[in-house]
């Protein structure tokens, strides 16, 4: 939370300022009491309607001076925590920007997106309230105490004693009951996980008749919610009585020492009402404490979250030099007996891989689910670092080559068909930010979406809603693939990015491809023989070991689970026919 | 006319919610009595405080007597009102808790029997967030209403009544300043409230922009935008901050601005009471008590205004949720209806007609014979209705039109529990409970014996890496079991099913993420399980279905063509060009 606090630096005046106006206000309203004594010591007792009046007046005043210290005061704080929380944002998000995919993976989306959101408003919040108030409520507990002292000091040690046992009180039952909100909270996930599987799991729970199940399930995980509602409110429902009975003892208290001053002559009345009039803003004043201290809690908890993340170091180190393909007759890709294992994880992803890919050969990779064949292309374009050996890119070690460069000569297709709201164009132009109309054209053709962009309204200034959501899941993977295309890279990597295309689509796309005018170099990864049959150089994967390598002919006649994957999909009778 | 609608709905929630408290009661007379209690007796208190003061008139003519008895009485209603607070707050507790409790048992008893054509056609989202946050809203309302509403109108009559008691011209200073304290908070409200809305639209767009980046994140990155994302975040980000500024330091007005106003009032208690303290019409002592009246007077006032649109927005949960509680169940079973234990598996569909909605045509005079024993494989191109026919033959929908029976017994005459206890069903959507491996599989049938069990996991290609589990069979499935593959979660799914030994059997798409491999060991799995009973299978993989019986080859909701492998292959029409489309790789 402390490392947090850099970004408040821009606001250092702000900061500053807002607790102390804070204080003025506070300063006012403690003199009111004071004034009102006066009132009733000075002006009735002298019957002076004058001094009434005057005194009076000097109440509006401070009320005015009050409000206007109290209104600078909030606007330095909002302006202060405001932006505070729009600096972190943005550090935030760069931040998040630069993580490899090894970080991204380790923390996962879902909580990077709430840190950037709902996290950074709760630290907003809390430093707004730290700021308005954090000085303010003490301040007034601590000056009623000394104002006392002023009226009387004998009187006022009754303020001293009574301040520490209603803390106690108040902080008491605010500490025991925060992990029995934490049960309540987490009792309510329970009933909302509940209902929720069983909407998206409704026609499972009904296929397999474990309605009545489900029911008395939901029954006894509500009635264990209700249960502990009730209990944390019967412990938090102790705060009130408990303070309003130790306030009123003191008040009697106050009363009673009050009497005998009076009785001796020390005190007048006013000056005993005033006594009375600072002990009931204690209260009010500690209640508001021990609420900001909880929100404050709160606050921190969700600003280390977001300190984890900003303190995150860069776990790759960019390589200096230029990626070069310029005439050059290095092989496009090396594979030097290359192992990878992921973060976190104790088994090999990749073990011992070697080949050679030379330019504008087309390699098809084919395994099953968890073989490794993602993992094995993720490395080309350094999206991850080996654990062993070494993958070189037109003759340079990818660690030695800087990251922008390297990816500016990759297309990779992602498995996941990731578009942005946003036109067609708009999605297109991340490939080539300069694209002219010929090239729109040219990748939307190869890509086979060409007919289908056509008969958008507006062609490629259709309007993609977030994610591609508008569009079917074919349609949103032949965007990517046009999108990969427009950078017309020199390695084009589809990371079995034609699942959702039929066998026909998926055949003229491969067609397309292999008919590009320039020597591109082809990676295609897929679970379907008939996509990576007839590439150049086919790598058979099995958990993660590289089992075979060579033409289809070669490998349909020596090697086994290629047979086994190709005769499960084209049966040997069929293929005889 | 809008208006009284509005309020005519509002009534019958309110009634709604009238008869849910009305089982508990007691204890909301009980609240209501100690509610009156503990507020009379808080505001009497200061009147104690006040008159002890017009006992210590001065240097030795304190009566003590008189002091002695106003402590004792301060002391003695400070003790009843504080157990009465508690009592009271136990009494809401239980009511509200309670009452939400049994509102959302009802509406989860209703979730368990609304159509599939409700569900199927609501977000999950929206359904679900009627029974956990609209009551839990509705919760807090409902406990505001019962502690600050009343509470806060009686504080505000009770006080009156006391300043009256004392003196009317004062009472009627403070009515009179009153006023301006609404009109101030009031003001202050409208104008925040444009505020706020256009503070989160903009967070929206933000919300929207962040949950693509963070998520496109490797897309970027593959894409060197990075700085290109970050200007545009950065223009949104900018734009938030300053409504932000502007939302939140407005509506940090309103506390110094009534408390502005509060202080106005009290000042002008200090002034016509002091006056009349000189005229002898009030004593010192009655001033103090006015004074803290005047102090607490104007509090309730802002909590009611805050609690009317806490209320009003409970209230609107509440009618959410009674919504749902509302909403039409589906069909009960026919009184005699039929439950046979098993099927020997004869599926009849005569001249079936189906749509989800009224005027758009799916499934038409469809017609279909499935004989015990027999493999029926349905084929055709996404949206031609094969996932409606598995909707129907569960009767997770009703046909609108013919027929479907089941051993020569309409599916309408068969109970629910029944017809789905006679088929296994297994969806290309896996869908995993939370709770152990060993749940989830067994979930059909939890007698399954140990060695039973495993004998089946391996049979599905799941009891190995089960075993690689820190847990094995123990190990919890959560979020739906995120941590599996796709794949991994097929298997499980199927596993679940094998374990139940059903009489008929549907796969939809059931093995579209295994490999080609595996998927060949699981079906030769099903061929021995299913062994003279009837199944249907749905896949868009061909060698899944070429072995089937009867191949039905769908589109647009018919059956266009019907026939084994072979047949249709020498028919050379639909199923022929889609089988050879497959093929197209090796021609080019």
């Amino acid at each position: 939370m402390k490392s947090l606090l850099v970004y408040l630096r821009n606001y250092r005046k702000e900061s500053i300022l807002a607790p102390l106006f804070k204080m003025l206000e506070a300063t006012f309203e403690l003199l009111v009491p004071l004034v009102m004594a006066a009132v009733i010591d000075t002006g009735i007792q002298n019957h002076d309607r004058h001094y009434i009046i005057s005194m009076c007046l000097v109440l509006v005043l401070l009320g005015v001076v009050g409000l206007a210290a109290s209104i600078t005061a909030q606007y330095f704080a909002a302006k202060a925590a405001t932006g505070f929380a729009g600096a972190l944002r943005h550090a935030l998000f760069d931040k998040i920007q630069s993580l490899t995919f090894s970080q991204m993976d380790l923390f996962g989306t879902d909580t990077l997106i709430t840190r950037l959101t709902s996290d950074v408003n709760q630290v907003q919040n809390g430093v707004n309230l730290f700021l308005r108030l954090f000085l303010r409520s003490p301040f007034v507990v601590l000056g009623a105490m000394v104002m006392a002292f002023t009226v009387d000091a004998h009187a006022a040690l009754l303020f001293v004693i009574t301040i520490p046992v209603l803390s106690a009180v108040i902080f008491g039952i605010m500490l025991a009951t925060m992990p029995l909100y934490k049960k309540v909270q987490a009792n309510l996930d329970q009933i909302m996980n509940g209902t929720r599987e069983n909407l998206t799991g409704v026609r499972v729970i009904r296929a397999f008749r474990k309605e009545a199940d489900e029911t008395r399930h939901f029954q006894e995980n509500n009635r264990i919610l209700a249960a502990s509602q009730k209990f944390a409110g019967r412990i938090s429902g102790l705060m009130n009585p408990l303070t309003y009975v130790i306030i009123n003892l003191s008040t009697c208290a106050l009363i009673y020492v009050g009497a005998l001053r009076i009785n001796t002559g020390i005190l007048q009345a006013g000056q005993v009402v005033a006594l009375l009039n600072y002990m009931s803003q204690i209260l009010v004043e500690l209640i508001k404490l021990a609420n900001l201290i909880i929100q404050i809690t709160k606050a921190a908890a969700c600003g280390d979250r977001i300190a984890a993340v900003l303190a995150v170091q860069p776990d790759m180190k960019d390589g200096g030099a230029e990626l070069n393909t310029d005439g050059d007759p290095a092989p496009a890709v090396v594979f030097k007996n290359v192992s990878l294992s992921y973060q976190g994880s104790t088994g090999h992803a990749l073990e011992h891989i070697s080949f050679e890919v030379s330019q504008g050969q087309t390699v098809g990779i084919i395994g099953g689910t968890g073989s490794g064949k993602s993992s094995l292309v993720n490395l080309i374009p350094r999206f991850y670092d080996v654990t062993e050996g070494e993958v070189d890119v037109f003759g340079q070690d990818v660690r030695n080559v800087n990251a922008v460069s390297l990816r500016n000569h990759i297309g990779i297709v992602l498995q996941k068909a990731e578009l942005f709201k946003g036109s067609i164009e708009d999605n297109l132009r991340w490939g080539d930010a300069d694209a002219g109309k010929q090239d729109f054209r040219q990748a939307l053709e190869i890509s086979q979406a060409k007919e289908y962009v056509d008969k958008k309204p507006g062609g490629i200034r259709y309007m993609l809603e977030q994610n591609g959501r508008n569009l079917s899941g074919g349609q949103r993977q032949r965007l990517t693939i046009a999108r990969a295309l427009m950078k017309k890279p020199d390695i084009l990597i589809l990371d079995d990015s034609a699942s959702a295309l039929d066998f026909a689509t998926d055949a003229k796309l491969r067609l397309a491809i292999r008919k590009m005018s320039h020597s591109m170099t082809t990676f295609i990864v897929s679970q379907r023989a008939a996509s990576v049959q007839y590439a150049d150089l086919i790598l058979v994967l099995d958990d993660g070991k590289l089992v075979g390598k060579g033409s289809h002919k070669e490998l349909l006649q020596s090697n086994e689970v290629y047979q086994e994957i190709y005769y499960s999909q084209f049966p040997k009778e069929a293929v005889n026919e | 006319m809008n208006n009284s609608k509005k309020n005519a709905g509002q009534k019958t929630t309110l009634r709604r919610i009238f008869r849910y408290v009305g089982r508990y009661r007691g204890y909301l007379f009980l609240s209501l009595f100690l509610g009156v209690l503990t507020v009379l007796l808080t505001l009497y208190i200061p009147k104690l405080t006040g008159r002890s003061v017009d006992y210590m008139i001065g240097k030795g003519k304190v009566d003590f007597y008189g002091v002695r008895g106003i402590i004792v009485k301060i002391i003695v209603c400070a003790a009843i009102t504080g157990a009465g607070q508690w009592l009271m707050t136990l009494c809401n507790n239980k009511m509200t808790f309670d009452v939400v409790r049994d509102i959302r048992n009802d509406a989860f008893e209703k979730i368990e029997k609304l159509p599939l054509s409700f569900i199927d056609a609501h977000p999950y989202g929206d359904i679900e967030s009627r029974v956990i946050a609209d009551a839990d809203q509705f919760a807090d309302g409902l406990l505001m209403g019962f502690t600050q509403l009343f509470s806060g109108v009686v504080t505000i009559v009770g006080t009156l009544c006391f300043m009256l008691s004392v003196n009317a011209k004062i009472t009627l200073a403070v009515v009179a300043i009153t006023p301006v304290s609404f009109f101030v908070a009031g003001f202050i409200s409208k104008r925040t409230y444009s505020m706020f809305r256009k503070q989160s639209a903009i967070r929206g767009e933000q919300t929207g922009l962040i949950n693509e980046m963070v998520e496109g994140q490797r897309v970027v990155k593959a894409y060197n935008q990075r700085a290109h994302v970050i200007a545009e975040f950065d223009e949104i980000n900018d734009r938030l901050t300053d409504t932000t500024l502007k939302a939140v330091f407005f509506s940090s007005i309103t506390n110094p601005a009534t408390r502005f106003v509060n202080s106005l009032v009290y000042t002008s208690v200090g002034i016509v009471g002091a006056f009349s303290v000189i005229n002898g019409s009030l004593t010192v002592g009655q001033l103090t008590a006015f004074l803290s009246y005047a102090n607490q007077y104007t509090k309730p006032f802002n909590e009611i205004s805050g609690v009317v649109t806490e209320l009003q927005n409970a209230l609107a949960c509440a009618a959410r949720v009674f919504e749902l509680i509302d909403t039409p169940a589906q069909i009960p079973d026919a009184a005699d209806a039929a439950a046979p234990d098993t099927f020997r598996g004869e599926v009849v569909l005569d001249r079936v007609n189906f749509s989800y909605t009224e005027n758009a045509p799916l499934i038409e005079n469809l017609s279909l014979l499935a004989k015990p024993g027999q493999k029926i494989a349905i084929v055709g191109p996404t949206g031609c209705g094969k996932t409606t026919l598995i909707n129907l033959l569960m009767r997770f929908y009703d046909v609108r039109g013919g027929s479907i029976s089941v051993d020569g017994t309409d599916i309408r005459k068969i109970t629910r529990n029944s017809l789905r206890g006679g088929y296994g069903m297994v969806l290309q959507d896996t869908w995993l409970k939370s709770g152990t491996i060993r749940e989830n599989i067994t979930m059909g049938n939890p007698a399954v014996s140990e060695e039973e069990m495993i004998r089946i996991a391996k049979t599905c290609h799941i009891h190995s890496f089960v075993m690689k589990l820190p847990k094995g069979y123990d190990t919890p499935v959560s979020d739906n079991g995120e941590d599996f593959s796709q794949g991994q979660k097929q298997l499980l799914c199927i596993a679940r099913v094998m374990m139940c030994h059903p009489s008929m059997l549907i796969l939809d798409e059931a093995t579209s993420s295994i490999d080609t491999r595996t998927e060949l060991k699981i079906q030769e799995a099903f061929n021995l399980m299913m062994e003279g009973h009837t199944s249907f299978i749905v896949a868009h993989r061909l060698s899944t279905i070429r072995s089937a019986d009867v191949i039905l080859v769908m589109k647009d909701g018919h059956i266009i063509e019907q026939g084994t492998h072979r047949e249709l292959m020498a028919a050379k029409g639909f199923y022929y060009d889609l089988y050879q489309s497959q093929f197209l790789g090796q021609a080019i």
